[in-house]
């Protein structure tokens, strides 16, 4: 029983992260029609951001992670400004073979500046743990529990709530109505990008807190939080979220069980379970959960 | 109809119009000229009427003044638009937007799943201020008393005429010096198409000059003061509402048979043009 907490505490925490990284992906793909495959690359560079700062340069945490997020959002800015407007007009395909490019070039840059090997983030929680309710659960899950849940919140709150979240949905539902009350899709473009880079900050930072650390290879969780996308319905940020933490509860489930229980499938049956839910799911529901089908009278 | 008709004298009475164009020429793609010189004014606190039957331009001409072509892979290629003596030929739609135009699009363009207070807000994205954006929801809501129980329901759910409501209000909401609508009255009853022609009034009765595209030429004259009669990209006819109205052609081709009954409605025939994503 107490370990059945634990592992739901690790695969709520898990799920959570993947949120983020998929809420990435809806911000975009939401404003621009692009399925943006650099959101991986984002999280990386992110997370060796957090590194640079906390641990090169000795910022403390606290204050390292909010600058992560805030250069990351400059990031978002400048490859909205420089590599996506000029391509405004193109076939979305373009775009989306792009982003794919985007990746390589984000991966080359965390190469050169900080080689290929683990490195950490700087974050105060490393292997400890504390006891809840008789279970020794993990600081870290806990922490990354309460930070997602606040960066989702946030989030959230900023759609919903400020005129610029209404603007930035407004713009995504029609962007040439949206442009004649003054709103301009170059400035939504460029704020969904700016998002993405500061939530694909969190997410990395968490992806690589505690003893887990940072390498390029971080960067293959964007194809992990994938069927939690597709799950959640492209444009669906509250889809983003359930399928998320679907996703993350499954993986860490099925690696505490079903491996251990049913060793043919495979050590890393695990990795390959979110697809078989996903496709489960999709046969059900082809919007995905929370997918949208028009709003419109008859 | 003959096209010999002279520019008229009405234009000339305005030494200072609140908006002007002349000889605007507009070109889609580089290739299909679609305004062939159009000249019109309006002036302050005035309702002008432009007609025309489908394709004729007149959509057209409100993306030259919006600053909405580019998307459309439109220009100018010739000719000016001035708001208040200032060309705004160049100018960007938000720049547009923020110097006091505002427009009711074609086929309403609510954001059908934001509510009906969130698509207010985003009409006032222009305003500078919590203040003008709080001020202007007060007005939007005593100016359409029925959004007020609906202003957290999705927009998508209410009826036409609630939608085109939405739409007008959302356009106030950056309290313009110039509305521009086009074909408010397209696809609703006659009762509700009586209801916003009211509006439209009272609208300009408290201090907003229009410019009222619509196919519904009786409606459109019926409260405009002057008009003028677009056909493939020219003007065909302009002058004072009442002088038009009583026009041989345009009660022909507009109003309907010349006899005053069993008027055309290319209201009827006209669909919805689906709108297009702008995938970018
Ligand atoms: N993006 C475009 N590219 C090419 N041609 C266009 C484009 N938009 C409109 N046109 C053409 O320009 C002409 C004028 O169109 P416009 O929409 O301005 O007419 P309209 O008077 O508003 O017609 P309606 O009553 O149908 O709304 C039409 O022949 C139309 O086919
Ligand atoms: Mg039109």
């Amino acid at each position: 029983m107490s370990d059945f907490v634990r592992f739901l505490i690790a695969g709520i925490s898990l799920g959570s992260v993947y949120s983020l990284v998929c809420l990435g992906f809806v911000v975009i793909y939401r404003a621009t029609g692009v399925v943006n495959f650099a959101q991986g690359g984002l999280v990386v560079l992110g997370a060796f951001m957090t590194h640079q700062l906390a641990v090169v340069n000795g910022i403390p945490f606290a204050v390292a992670v909010p600058l992560a997020m805030l250069i990351m959002a400059g990031v978002g800015l400048l490859l909205e400004r420089v590599v996506f407007r000029p391509m405004v007009g193109q076939p979305v395909f373009a775009m989306i073979l792009l982003t794919l490019g985007v990746v390589f070039v984000l991966e080359q840059v965390c190469a050169f500046f900080w080689g290929y090997d683990v490195v950490l983030v700087g974050d105060p929680w490393g292997v400890a743990t504390v006891d809840l309710l008789g279970t020794m659960v993990n600081v870290s899950d806990l922490w990354t529990i309460g930070a997602t849940g606040a960066a989702l919140a946030a989030f959230f709150a900023l759609f919903r709530f400020t005129t610029l979240g209404i603007a930035m949905r407004a713009g995504a539902a029609d962007p040439e109505a949206a442009l004649a009350h003054g709103i301009s899709p170059q400035a939504i473009h460029g704020l969904s990008w700016a998002i993405a880079g500061a939530v694909a900050t969190v997410a990395g930072v968490f992806l690589a807190a505690g003893p887990k650390g940072v390498d390029l290879g971080l960067g293959l969780v964007a194809f992990r939080a994938f069927p939690a996308m597709i799950l959640g319905g492209l444009d669906s940020a509250e889809g983003a979220v359930a399928g998320g933490l679907l996703i993350g509860l499954v993986e860490v489930l099925t690696a505490a069980y079903l491996v251990p229980a049913m060793p043919s499938l495979g050590a890393n049956f695990h990795v390959v379970m979110p697809y078989v839910v996903m496709i489960g799911i999709l046969v059900v529901r082809p919007h995905g959960l929370f997918g949208t089908i028009e709003v419109r009278r008859a | 109809m003959p096209s010999s008709h002279a520019a008229s004298a009405s234009r000339a009475a305005d030494p200072a119009p609140l908006l002007s164009l002349r000889n605007l020429e507009v070109v889609y793609s580089d290739v299909i000229l679609v305004l062939r010189g159009v000249s019109l004014d309006v002036g302050r606190d005035r309702i002008v009427a432009l007609l025309g039957a489908n394709g004729a331009g007149k959509t057209s001409v409100l993306r030259a003044i919006t600053g909405l072509l580019p998307l459309h892979r439109g220009r100018i290629t010739k000719g000016q638009v001035t708001l208040d003596g200032t060309s705004i030929a160049d100018a960007d739609a938000p720049s547009i937007v923020r110097r006091g135009l505002a427009q009711v699009m074609e086929g309403r363009r609510i954001f059908t799943d934001l509510t009906v207070e969130e698509n207010l807000r985003a009409g006032g994205f222009a305003c500078r201020n919590r203040a003008a954006l709080a001020t202007g929801l007060e007005r939007a809501y005593a100016l359409f008393p029925q959004l007020t129980d609906r202003r957290k329901q999705l927009a998508g759910y209410l009826s036409g005429g609630e939608q085109q409501m939405v739409a007008i209000a959302r356009a106030l909401m950056s309290s313009p010096r110039l509305l521009l609508l086009d074909e408010p009255s397209l696809g609703l009853a006659p009762k509700i198409v009586a209801q916003i022609r009211d509006l439209i009034v009272r609208i300009n009765a408290e201090g907003t000059a229009v410019l009222l595209v619509e196919q519904n030429a009786a409606m459109a004259l019926s409260i405009a003061h002057t008009g003028y009669v677009l056909e493939h990209g020219k003007v065909v006819r302009d002058g004072p509402a009442a002088e038009l109205a009583a026009d041989k052609d345009v009660q022909e081709f507009y109003l309907g048979g010349g006899t005053g009954n069993g008027r055309r409605n290319y209201r009827d025939v006209k669909t919805y043009r689906r709108r297009k994503r702008w995938s970018a």
